[in-house]
């Protein structure tokens, strides 16, 4: 391992220079050399050093303290060791707090620097090993780019892997961000269609008429605009898989379209004649109680049947709340380097910030938070600081209460903010606040509430 | 016929010049011959730490090119340094023609303890095939076995053999190879 770091000597004296170099390099380090701070910080803007020896008294405008500043701008991984052949305590602190590992007085024991640079080399070792576990970690909790360690989400994993060969219609639930897609394109590239397409539409993106022809295609005259023949989703989508994003939003007619193709397995494009047969396996997915909407009128119970032969439940966020950790991690492995800043990590506190948080947007929430705190980061770790937006937001949500507040008083308000929501009705309003009929007149009375 | 060289700096005991003829001939395959000494290092001296400057010594050896030259060993009393250590035991350049050893560090004596010959014989054997080691290419081997492994205290020293290890051997031989294509390596026994 120790081969691959590199290893800078800064000393305008080149028999100090070069006889370090040459002790190192018989260490089996690569090793250059640099004769002043100006020559390293060129050379350090290019190419990384594990270690810079630096010599602090040099020539030339750029002493020793200066060089290790400006190169611990360009490599903030650097170690810098300080070599100065007058140990005084002034400089040796100096040094340290600007950020040196090491502050030596030359000659020193052979020995001592062995164990000094084998130190270093070791934690960097360790650093490097660390980034690869972590990364094969996140990948040995990756399910199809579905990152969870989660008891909830393996037993869904499971179930795609059952039900990715079959052609059954899946029915995904589960609120905004929890990943529904992501899990319908698991089906598709786990299961025998996987070489065919999978083709995605949002059904709430589009009106009545434009996802009619999305979905079908469409006859060249068949309505205004129709100037050419169009292929639709389906056709294209045959021998794979058809994804219907927010199915419950479709209207009453396209309910009797869809029924009637996962029926048939056939169509006819909108103002055409010949039947189109299709060999499309149906994922629909919705945040909406699709159970509630057969009930109150609003959806076919047919077609929910239809679309509920196998039915996969998402669990929102703050119910696998042991994945936000990796979550978190693997955002910054990937969005970190396409953002271009060097942060690697979170600390205890920020991660105690987003474990505690709500997240009503579920998992696409918190890779933008993660992504907005990544881009105002002004250091190498994410702290609660880069996710006070957060934390403004939770507060807001917080109950609070004014200082100095009586009990009489906050009775006093939620009876009063009670009876407002319900415009005056004491049954619901006593039903609500947990109190009989009785017990609310005598407090309406005491605090000399108005009804209304 | 290519061979190794070395060179007493300043006066060495004929038994520590011929112990290492044999044991370099022994481990690298080539011959072995002597060149005249070369006088004390006065150049090299340095008033302050009263030791010699490792690098100016190698620079003069550097300079020394018999046409049959594979590499040369300076050999030397005098106590050597770099500038950024308290002392070393040898020097040598990776993989290039000249190296050195001091002996200062090898004798008992200069520890406090009573001389031992056989002990000091075996620690120039170690440090002379090391530091030609390094003219070869190697670099400080993990196992502390080997001649190459990293000695930068006299106890590391004995620890070690006076042989390479196998790997380093794989290693050395290939590096002779590279550097004498189709000559030298029949040298190696």
């Amino acid at each position: 391992m120790r081969t691959h770091w590199n290893i800078m000597v800064v000393d305008d004296e080149e028999v100090m220079r070069e006889s370090l170099a040459a002790w190192l390099r018989e260490d089996g380090y690569t090793v250059d050399t640099s004769v002043s701070g100006k020559d390293a910080i060129d050379k350090a803007a290019s190419k990384e050093y594990a270690i810079y020896f630096i010599d602090l008294k040099m020539p030339g405008g750029v002493d020793g303290i200066e060089t290790m500043m400006e190169i611990k701008r360009l490599q903030t991984d650097a170690s810098i060791i300080i070599v100065t052949a007058y140990a005084t305590v002034d400089t040796a602190i100096t040094a340290m707090k600007e950020g040196a590992q090491e502050y030596i007085v030359k000659p020193c024991n052979p020995e001592e620097i062995s164990i000094l640079v084998s130190r270093i080399i070791k934690i960097k070792n360790l650093q490097r090993e660390n980034v690869i576990l972590r990364k094969k970690l996140s990948r040995q909790y990756s399910f199809y780019d579905i990152i969870s360690k989660s008891p909830k989400m393996m037993e869904i994993f499971n179930l795609v892997k059952e039900v990715s060969s079959l052609r059954s219609t899946v029915l995904i639930q589960g609120e905004s961000g929890t990943g529904k897609e992501l899990i319908a394109r698991a089906i598709h590239f786990s299961g025998d269609r996987a070489s065919k397409p999978f083709i995605g539409v949002s059904c709430a993106a589009l009106t009545e008429s434009l996802l009619e022809s999305e979905l079908f295609g469409h006859e060249k005259g068949s309505f205004t605009g129709a100037s050419a023949q169009k292929k639709g989703k389906f056709e294209i989508a045959h021998g794979g898989t058809l994804f219907l994003d927010e199915i419950g939003d479709i209207s009453g007619k396209l309910q009797i379209n869809l029924l009637r193709v996962l029926q048939e397995r056939n169509f006819y494009r909108v103002g055409g004649t010949d039947q189109i047969d299709v060999d499309v396996r149906v994922i629909t997915a919705t945040n909406k109680n699709l159970a509630d909407a057969v009930k109150n009128g609003s959806f076919r119970d047919d077609l929910f049947y239809r679309l509920n032969v196998i039915t996969i439940q998402l669990p929102p966020l703050r119910e696998r709340r042991e994945d936000i950790p990796l979550l978190v991690n693997n955002f910054i492995d990937r969005l970190a380097p396409e953002i271009g800043k060097e942060i690697s990590e979170i600390s205890e506190g920020g991660l105690k910030l987003l474990l505690n948080y709500n997240w009503p947007g579920n998992v696409r929430e918190l890779e933008n938070a993660v992504e907005r705190a990544i881009v105002t980061c002004k250091t190498k770790i994410l702290t609660e600081d880069d996710f006070g937006f957060l934390n403004h937001h939770t507060e807001r949500n917080e109950f609070s209460l004014p200082p100095n507040m009586t009990l009489d008083e906050l009775e006093n308000r939620a009876i009063t903010s009670t009876l407002q929501s319900t415009h005056g009705n004491i049954k619901e309003a006593a039903s609500i606040l947990g109190v009989d009929r009785s017990t609310l007149y005598d407090r309406i009375k005491k605090y000399n509430l108005p009804r209304n | 016929m290519k061979s190794l060289y070395i060179v007493p700096i300043g006066h060495v005991d004929e038994e520590v010049l011929r112990t290492i003829e044999v044991a370099l001939w022994q481990v690298f395959g080539f011959t072995v011959q002597r060149l005249v000494p070369l006088p004390e290092p006065l150049y090299a001296y340095d008033g302050q730490r009263s030791q010699y400057s490792s690098a100016l010594i190698l620079r003069e050896l550097t300079a020394l090119r018999p046409a049959d030259m594979v590499r040369v060993l300076g050999i030397t009393e005098a106590d050597i340094f770099i500038p950024m250590l308290s002392f070393v035991f040898g020097h040598a350049q990776l993989s290039g023609s000249a190296a050195i050893v001091s002996l200062a560090r090898l004798k008992q004596e200069f520890y406090h303890l009573p001389g031992n010959t056989e002990l000091f014989l075996n620690r120039c054997i170690k440090e002379a095939v090391h530091e030609i080691g390094h003219t070869f290419g190697l670099i400080h081997c993990s196992d502390t076995s080997c001649a190459m492994s990293l000695s930068n205290a006299i106890h590391l020293v004995d620890s070690k053999s006076a042989d390479v290890c196998p790997n380093c051997a794989i290693v050395l031989e290939q590096n002779i190879k590279k550097i004498f294509p189709g000559s030298g390596v029949e040298n190696v026994p």
